[in-house]
């Protein structure tokens, strides 16, 4: 029905297509672009409690992404959550001394993990701990603590 | 009582021989794959009439889902407030689901029944034979070819469904409802991952690839060479193959995101 080049040349435009299309995916819809895994350094913190923070969950400092984190693991003898986090390797300034918190993103958004930075002169390296850490806000908690509060106000 | 029963029996015994038949059928046509790789030109032929011209109603067809899944999106998540998250909604529901999904029922209709309704009427107008006959083998000269094309073209046509479809999920969402351009891309790029997410929708269609055309291609060389047995190993093609992708993308979604 047509010659053999044309079926080529429009054979060759279809698979081209697709990889063009795959491409797209990857750079413009998933993460590939924006965030390499390699090349990263990873540090753990210890938290009582990490309410819903999940693997893969942003870790951020000042707002700004810097890292996910990679691994969240439960210390059997201290009973607390080790969470692992992979920042990657262009941000390696962070003092020692920083603390981290999770926070919600919105009322109901995903929980990720803020890091604020210290003032001490050494740097975080690979493997290094975060000490100072704030657990999750879990709002069932606030919401029965302000609850007691409020029971406790009204007796007075 | 005792005929019924044995009405079942043969109806199993027969479900069960149409099963091992197709899958001696599948080792012979993998044994005929090396050399159409060879003959380069038979390949191209078809992956034009498999792929290339499926292509319209691919891109067609996905650019609507996009802008369905974009304007039912923003319909429930603006209750929320969260219609920045509309980009996630769309890119996921497509890479992970739709694409592969739609792209596959949409080729088994498109694709598979015209391979089905082909080689049953080259069996039916005794064609195949004749090859035989000429001591040309219409396993390697006819089904792999075609077998071929299939398996490669669907994860083909899915990527372009699915990067249409987002296209599509774009053009309504920040184009005519207005939700931030910036958040839109921004958002999807944190939530979908390339491994997880896109590759594992390709995984998908690849294994949709595999079945509807061993299907389409089983069912031509095994229907029965009459006008009606035509037709009937065509209803078959569309149903079985519609039938596995549905089955089949379960079991793969459970697998792949637990």
């Amino acid at each position: 029905m047509h010659n053999s080049k044309t079926v080529e040349i429009l054979v060759g435009l279809f698979v081209a297509l697709g990889i063009a299309a795959l491409f797209m995916l990857a750079m413009k819809v998933s993460n590939l672009s924006t965030f390499s895994s390699e090349g990263g350094y990873v540090v753990t913190a210890r938290f009582e409690n990490i309410g819903g923070l999940k693997v893969r969950s942003p870790v951020t400092v000042a707002g700004v992404r810097v890292g996910r984190i990679s691994d969240i693991n439960f210390d059997n003898t201290t009973y607390e959550a080790v969470v692992s986090m992979s920042i990657e390797a262009g941000y390696n300034t962070l003092p020692t001394d920083t603390s981290a918190s999770i926070f919600t993103a919105g009322l109901l958004g995903e929980q990720y993990v803020s890091l604020e930075p210290g003032g001490d002169e050494k740097y975080l390296q690979q493997g290094g701990e975060v000490r100072l850490t704030q657990s999750a806000i879990v709002l069932e908690q606030v919401i029965g603590q302000f609850l007691y509060s409020q029971a406790e106000g009204g007796d007075k | 009582m005792i005929g019924s029963i044995r009405k079942l029996g043969r109806w199993g015994l027969g479900a069960f021989e149409r099963l091992g038949r197709a899958h001696i059928f599948l080792y012979y046509i993998l044994m005929g794959v090396p050399p159409v790789l060879l003959r380069f030109s038979l390949l191209v032929q078809q992956m034009l009439s498999v792929g290339v011209l499926s292509l319209l109603i691919i891109v067609v067809s996905g650019f609507f889902v996009g802008m369905v899944l974009g304007l039912q999106g923003y319909n429930t998540l603006v209750d929320f407030g969260a219609e920045q998250s509309l980009g996630v909604v769309v890119a996921l529901s497509l890479v992970r689901e739709l694409g592969p999904v739609v792209a596959g029922l949409l080729f088994a209709g498109r694709a598979g029944s015209a391979l089905t309704a082909e080689i049953g009427l080259m069996k039916s107008t005794e064609q195949l034979s004749g090859m035989e006959m000429m001591a040309v083998d219409p396993i390697k000269r006819v089904i792999a070819p075609r077998f071929l094309a299939g398996f490669i073209s669907l994860p083909i046509l899915a990527t372009i469904f699915t990067a249409v479809g987002i296209v599509g999920g774009y053009f309504v969402g920040v184009g005519l409802l207005g939700v931030d351009d910036g958040a839109f891309w921004s958002q999807m790029q944190a939530k979908v991952d390339f491994g997880e997410d896109i590759m594992n929708g390709v995984i998908k269609s690849i294994v949709f690839g595999f079945v509807v055309t061993w299907i389409a291609v089983f069912e031509g060389y095994d229907c029965v060479p009459t006008s009606e047995g035509v037709s009937r190993a065509t209803t078959r093609t569309v149903v079985h193959s519609s039938l596995a992708i549905l089955g089949l993308d379960f079991v793969l979604t459970a697998l792949m995101f637990t």
